[in-house]
């Protein structure tokens, strides 16, 4: 057992920091350090440059563009981005679709779709929720009928994360509703730009428009887009789901955002000192601190054993309640630390224009990212359905 | 970066889950620790056989070279089985103190003694308000002569009943909190003015108060140098410390499943407790604990093995954690196995009672959260 860092990979700690250094664009580095929001055009900035040094689809087989890292390397690479506060990687087409093309896709799909995923030429979304089905997601309703050598499509999905940019999304549909509900789901990629799509916002508790409602109404799809057998769809769907929630915990950014509340503590004022004084709030901060180390070496303990074995499986869904409890908790705590400056609303509006601050210079985004955060514990399945999944998988319930 | 440990300490692991399994069956437990003496002189002796009472010591002093590491992988497979033979106090405190202080003298006559089974040391660093302080000291040892008198009192010595020769913290320059003038000593137990008063804990242990009324030393009695004991007595508290959080990991995941195991035979409602999604849930969340505190306590052994720079708060995150972790899955597993978790005849409560000792030993939850913050 051996967990320090070998000469190779301190040299490329520093490779990849000064990587970072010398090309994350200024201009979005000051938006993320001053919590106005990035767009659509940033994030492909950003990923495209990570893209032309190979730097994106990391997890990738390398026949498919693919790191060839090892578990420390992906480790070291992931802690630098989040150190650099960069925006986070949108995970919808290097982390989701990617990876079941590779898995389930056929020779000619491969050649089609990957290539585009990796040098982030196309933005892909998420099409799995719908207003009927949440957590029981197999009871989904989205039909899709064979016609010829078509698909015609018709249904509504929901939740689905930053669609207004999306190019493309792969789909859960049910191709067959005879037998038990798990059967007769296919996944299907669908263009965004085919006639009978229509994307309408869903404004949540934080002010943001980041999830929608995507509508599909006789949305012609031809049957080469679907990808593994027809009603295999439920096998696909729980592959991809334990990489969704392997990376779902977001360590490397906890990481950072903690040690920034800590230096917070010691720049607010409080009474004739500052926040540090305060006994009581600093224990909250170093237990969360603690719980942290634990999550990040779970990840590591999880990520080690995933890279001798093979696909994650039912412990992606230990580090995802371990890392939204945490991610929670450090939200909630950023509140605390604010007292009543926690309260004034900004527009997104407000945070582009150039006038001061209201309250400290980062207390903006502290609220929303409380009330944005309660989804952590929702989506990608929520804690209790996580819950549903260990008890079977690994308890043997 | 990995977290494989070695064939030898594979071999060593399943050595001891071996013995466990064959020699050392809940109901054999029950009976040592029933007995005047509370563990078992033969299996004291097998453990030496096995190579375990050598790990932690150089080769030099007749020891395996063995680091955090082995010592993790010994306490946490002994815990699963709920062994009461004295490693912690005899080895991991007593010995190492002996090795990293001791004259040549000093360790001819007490280590292969030691390692081959034959001696019982303990380690007198507690007072009654000292808590876990390892540098609050009262106890007073007095130039006298040619030698030290001591006077004092200390608390809840581990292995204190069996133990040949006791090490002794005492002051001998500074007040009362002074980590400076802290010296060691090497007691026999029969010597003049030294009483024991002899218990039972309620994990099934041994422990003594010792009573120092001008206890006479002669010189070679001193382990180390006077006046600087401490950072010697703290660096083998902090490898205590994790090997009595190894302990509790292996008993944390051995009552997991017996829970598991009892919740899906006891029936009520007409069907297995274990169907309930309440208790499934409950089930799910302590061995997440389990497996996280695991974590912390990989993470802090090999902190430790490398001597990283913050070892030694890495080991209060790991004690924090154990506090906090050993107290749900402990009152989760007696609530989960109902009338039957208070019972004598079940393992379970046996489990529980060590479990809940330990939360205490070197230091409770709230103690290491302090020390964690203040490093």
């Amino acid at each position: 057992m051996n967990l320090s860092f070998s000469e190779e990979d301190l040299k490329f700690q520093s490779e990849v920091r000064s990587f970072i250094k010398e090309n994350y664009p200024s201009e979005i580095k000051e938006k993320m350090d001053n919590g106005v929001p990035v767009s659509k055009d940033d994030i492909v900035t950003w990923q495209k440059i990570l893209s032309k040094k190979g730097w994106f689809a990391i997890n990738w087989p390398e026949e498919h563009g693919g790191s060839g890292w090892s578990v420390t390397q992906k480790f070291i690479f992931q802690n630098e981005l989040a150190e650099a506060n960069t925006p986070n990687i949108v995970p919808f087409g290097v982390s989701m679709c990617g990876p079941v093309i590779y898995t389930f896709g056929t020779e000619e799909q491969k050649k089609r779709f990957l290539p585009d995923i990796r040098d982030n030429n196309v933005w892909w979304c998420q099409g799995y929720s719908e207003p009927g089905s949440g957590s029981d997601l197999a009871s989904l309703k989205t039909k899709a009928e064979k016609k010829g050598d078509k698909y015609i499509v018709n249904g509504t999905k929901t939740w689905t994360t930053m669609a207004q940019h999306a190019d493309w999304i792969f789909c859960l549909v049910r191709t067959d509703s005879s037998g038990i509900k798990q059967q007769g789901i296919s996944f299907l990629l669908i263009d965004m730009k085919s006639p009978g799509v229509e994307v309408k916002p869903i404004i949540t508790i934080d002010g943001s428009h980041e999830v929608n409602m995507v509508y599909l109404d006789n949305v012609e799809v031809p049957s080469e887009n679907l990808i593994g057998e027809e009603g295999a769809g439920w096998s696909i769907a729980k592959f991809l789901l334990a990489h969704e929630r392997t990376g779902i915990g977001g360590i490397p950014h906890l990481k950072r955002e903690i040690r920034r509340l800590r230096q917070i503590t010691e720049e607010l004022p409080l009474n004739e000192g500052f926040l540090k004084d305060d006994q009581l709030f600093m224990d909250k901060l170093n237990k969360v601190e603690i719980d942290l180390l634990s999550a990040e070496f779970t990840e590591l303990r999880t990520l080690a054993s995933i890279s001798a074995g093979g696909h994650p499986g039912p412990e992606s869904s230990i580090l995802k309640i371990g890392g939204t409890d945490l991610q929670q908790s450090l939200s909630d705590l950023y509140v605390e630390a604010l007292g009543y400056y926690a309260h004034p609303f900004m527009s997104e509006e407000d945070l582009k224009s150039n006038e001061k601050r209201i309250g400290p210079d980062f207390a903006a985004n502290v609220m929303p990212h409380y009330l944005n955060y309660r989804k952590v514990s929702i989506y990608g399945g929520s804690n209790e359905v996580q819950r549903n999944v260990i008890a079977k998988a690994v308890l043997g319930l | 970066m990995d977290f494989l440990i070695s064939d030898e300490q594979k071999q060593l692991q399943d050595l001891i889950h071996q013995f466990i399994q064959k020699d050392y069956p809940f109901d054999v437990r029950e009976k040592l620790v029933k007995t005047e003496e509370g563990f078992s002189k033969d299996f004291w002796k097998t453990f030496s056989q096995f190579g375990l009472l050598a790990m932690p010591f150089s080769e030099e002093d007749g020891g395996f070279n063995g680091g955090p590491v082995d010592i993790m992988i010994i306490l946490e497979a002994f815990g699963t089985g709920l062994i009461v033979e004295p490693y912690i106090p005899n080895i991991v405190l007593s010995g190492n103190l002996v090795s990293k202080l001791g004259s040549k003298d000093q360790k001819d006559a007490i280590l292969p003694n030691l390692l081959n089974g034959d001696m019982q040391l303990a380690f007198a660093f507690s007072e009654p308000q000292s808590r876990f302080d390892l540098n609050d000291v009262t106890t007073s040892a007095e130039k006298d002569g040619d030698g030290y008198k001591l006077n004092g009192y200390k608390c809840v010595v581990m292995n204190g009943p069996a133990a040949d020769k006791l090490i002794v913290s005492a002051r001998t320059a500074g007040s009362q909190l002074d980590e400076n003038g802290i010296s060691l000593f090497i007691v026999d137990r029969e010597t003049k003015g030294v009483s024991l008063r002899d218990y039972s804990n309620v994990d099934g242990s041994k422990a003594s108060e010792l009573t120092l009324e001008d206890v006479v030393l002669t010189n070679d009695a001193l382990l180390g140098k006077q006046d600087k004991a401490f950072s010697t007595i703290e660096e083998v508290v902090n490898l205590a410390t994790l090997a009595i959080s190894a302990e509790a990991i292996g008993i944390m995941q051995k009552m997991n499943e017996l829970t598991l195991e009892y919740t899906k035979t006891r029936e009520q409602f007409g069907q297995a407790l274990s169907q309930f999604q309440a208790l499934q849930h409950r089930m799910v969340d302590t061995f997440m604990v389990h497996e996280q505190t695991k974590s912390l306590l990989l993470m802090a052994a090999a902190k430790m093995n490398d001597k990283s720079e913050d070892a030694v708060k890495s080991i209060s995150a790991l004690k924090y954690q154990v506090g906090n972790a050993a107290k749900l899955i402990g009152e989760e597993a007696i609530q989960l196995h109902g009338g039957m978790g208070v019972t004598e005849e079940m393992s379970i409560g046996h489990y529980f009672k060590r479990l809940t000792t330990i939360r205490t030993i070197f230091g409770n939850a709230d103690y290491h959260l302090k020390k964690y913050s203040s490093l």
